[in-house]
């Protein structure tokens, strides 16, 4: 390589990095996300024609991983459909997770003799990215529910995970004394099968409704797996642009803990919504529901100046988006003013009810945060609840014993009359009884939220 | 490069991260995770290396198989994020 070619290389790296920090910061600003998607696409595409550039590179599996990694990524990202974009985040994020672990196996393989430092940047490479991966793989098969969302727990979980990184750091410990040793390939092996099974491990306990916690973390932890295998290869590039992703896996991480009043801890390790730790129900919550008929649950909505839909997973469950939006323009040409109010942690992922509303063509205007909503609610005629339960639940405002109690909750109790579209009165997620179902100003709408839906628009065409 | 000034680009750069994004609308919030979730594919770079310097069987399959699957999270990860961003922005524009 001649010098010359050396700096043009560095100056595409740095192109790249500075790229993909605009690319991030554009991103998170509703007038230029699109743009920012871009422009960090074009840093990416630099950073790969750069790589390729460096010279002395046999070229036929590049192409072909190359090709094959294209191919199946473009189909996917075309034809998934929205209400399953969480499951796909999860798939991505995994994959992203085994590709740092292999980069970092392949360098095993070819130099075991690496200084200290790369032996520990391959170490962490291997760690970040097994769990990044089989926790991504996890995830994604409680999302699409190829298995039971409930946290699954064991006797002794605890203790099996202790032995778990125990094992890993003896394992690292031995493998970083002797890299090149007789046995040292089987140490490594096994660093990276336990890997794996710990991030199996970590998110097994983790309930559905914690997903949006749990996908955030995954993805920053993709994020420090690329760092890893940027400290592997010494290239500023991957450090600076898997730093960036990490942090923001981790600021998103945070905002949806605070939605939720939980600590980080206490989302990956209590098995929130068992039946051992959500099951506490709180006593005395008992009442009559009050149930409505879609043509009664019409005169309301006929006469209702304002409307407020509060969807949840179960909109995403029904796919009753569209519904949704066909009900609220109907409301609007009928004089209502109509508005969709979202808790951060809504939904499987963060900003999924967004998503999904966007989907069906909701105007942005309309949709408000929870902080927006909450100060005027008492001055709104008609709350809809769709398939939203514990984000709506008042025993977070009103019941101490609650295991839900503290977290913010859209007040939809306070509106003139709440009407919940739900399936039956089970309690939600967390296992947690919810007193909004019998309350004074509270109807219940029950069957499918679609087809309820579908029936109160097919009142409002009759009429 | 020295590895003091790698450990102190990684520390910039987490610090950087966070005063980037640290206030993010909601709604923007599955495209930022699906987006940085493509940048966190960078790990190609690694994966084009360890292909392409040419090595053994077992490197040569390691390091395809890190190409394939960092190429399905770059490639996926923006189209779909693009996919998700287009649907904001027609809906924006329909309403004007």
């Amino acid at each position: 390589m001649t010098s010359s070619m050396g700096i043009v290389i560095d100056i595409g790296y740095i192109a790249a990095s500075i790229l993909f920090i605009l690319g991030i910061k554009m991103l998170s600003k509703p007038g230029t996300a699109r743009q920012g998607n871009l422009v960090s696409a074009l840093g990416m595409f630099i950073a790969i024609v750069i790589t390729l550039l460096s010279g002395g590179m046999s070229f036929t599996w590049i192409i072909v991983g190359l090709i094959v990694g294209s191919i199946i990524g473009t189909i996917t990202a075309n034809t998934v459909p929205m209400t399953a974009m969480p499951e796909m985040v999860a798939l991505f994020n995994g994959f992203g997770g085994i590709a740092s672990l292999l980069v970092g196996w392949a360098e095993y393989n070819a130099r075991p003799e690496s200084p200290l430092f790369t032996l520990i940047a391959i170490f962490f490479a291997v760690l970040i990215g097994g769990v990044a991966f089989s926790g991504s793989m996890i995830a994604y098969a409680k999302l699409a529910e190829k298995m039971p969302g409930k946290p699954i727990l064991f006797k002794g979980q605890q203790i099996f995970n202790a032995l778990l990184l125990i094992a890993i750091v003896v394992c690292g410990i031995m493998y970083a004394i002797s890299p090149a040793g007789p046995s040292s390939y089987y140490v490594f092996i096994a660093i990276a099968v336990l890997s794996l099974i710990l991030g199996i491990m970590a998110v097994i306990p983790i309930g559905g409704a914690d997903m949006p916690v749990v996908i955030s973390l995954l993805n920053s932890y993709s994020g420090l797996a690329a760092c890893a295998a940027g400290f592997i290869i010494l290239n500023n590039v991957l450090i600076v642009s898997g730093a960036l992703v990490g942090a923001s896996g981790i600021i998103l991480t945070n905002i949806m803990c605070k939605a939720m009043n939980r600590s980080l801890g206490n989302v990956l390790f209590s098995g929130f919504g068992s039946s051992e730790g959500g099951g506490a129900g709180p006593v005395g919550v008992q009442g009559e529901a009050h149930p409505i008929s879609a043509e009664d649950a019409y005169y309301v909505l006929e006469a209702a100046g304002s409307v407020v839909f509060v969807p949840g997973y179960g909109m995403a469950v029904a796919q009753a988006q569209h519904a949704v939006r066909e009900l609220g323009e109907i409301l609007e040409n009928n004089g209502a003013e109509v508005r969709y109010a979202i808790h951060p942690v809504a939904g499987r992922m963060p900003g999924h009810m967004n998503v999904l509303l966007a989907e069906a063509n909701v105007p942005y205007e309309q949709l408000a945060e929870m902080d927006d909503i909450n100060p005027i609610i008492n001055t709104i005629d008609v709350c809809i609840v769709i398939g939203a339960n514990d984000v709506v639940n008042p025993a977070a405002r009103e019941i101490e014993s609650s295991p839900i109690y503290g977290m913010p909750i859209i007040n939809v109790d306070y509106a003139k009359t709440v009407m919940v579209l739900k399936r039956s009165l089970r309690p939600g997620f967390a296992g947690v009884d919810n007193p909004l179902f019998f309350k004074e100003n509270t109807r219940m709408l029950f069957g499918d939220a679609k087809a309820t839906l579908q029936g109160l628009i097919a009142e409002f065409k009759e009429s | 490069m020295s590895i003091g000034l790698l450990v102190f680009v990684f520390v910039l750069s987490i610090f950087l991260g966070i005063e980037l994004i640290s206030k993010v609308p909601s709604q923007l919030h599955t495209p930022l995770m699906s987006g940085s979730n493509a940048i966190s594919g960078i790990t190609i770079v690694g994966a084009l290396i360890a292909t392409g310097r040419g090595a053994d069987t077992v490197g040569i399959v390691l390091g395809t198989l890190a190409v394939v699957f960092a190429t399905i999270n770059v490639v996926g990860g923006y189209l779909v994020t693009n996919r998700m961003l287009a649907m904001f922005k027609k809906k924006e524009g329909g309403q004007k």
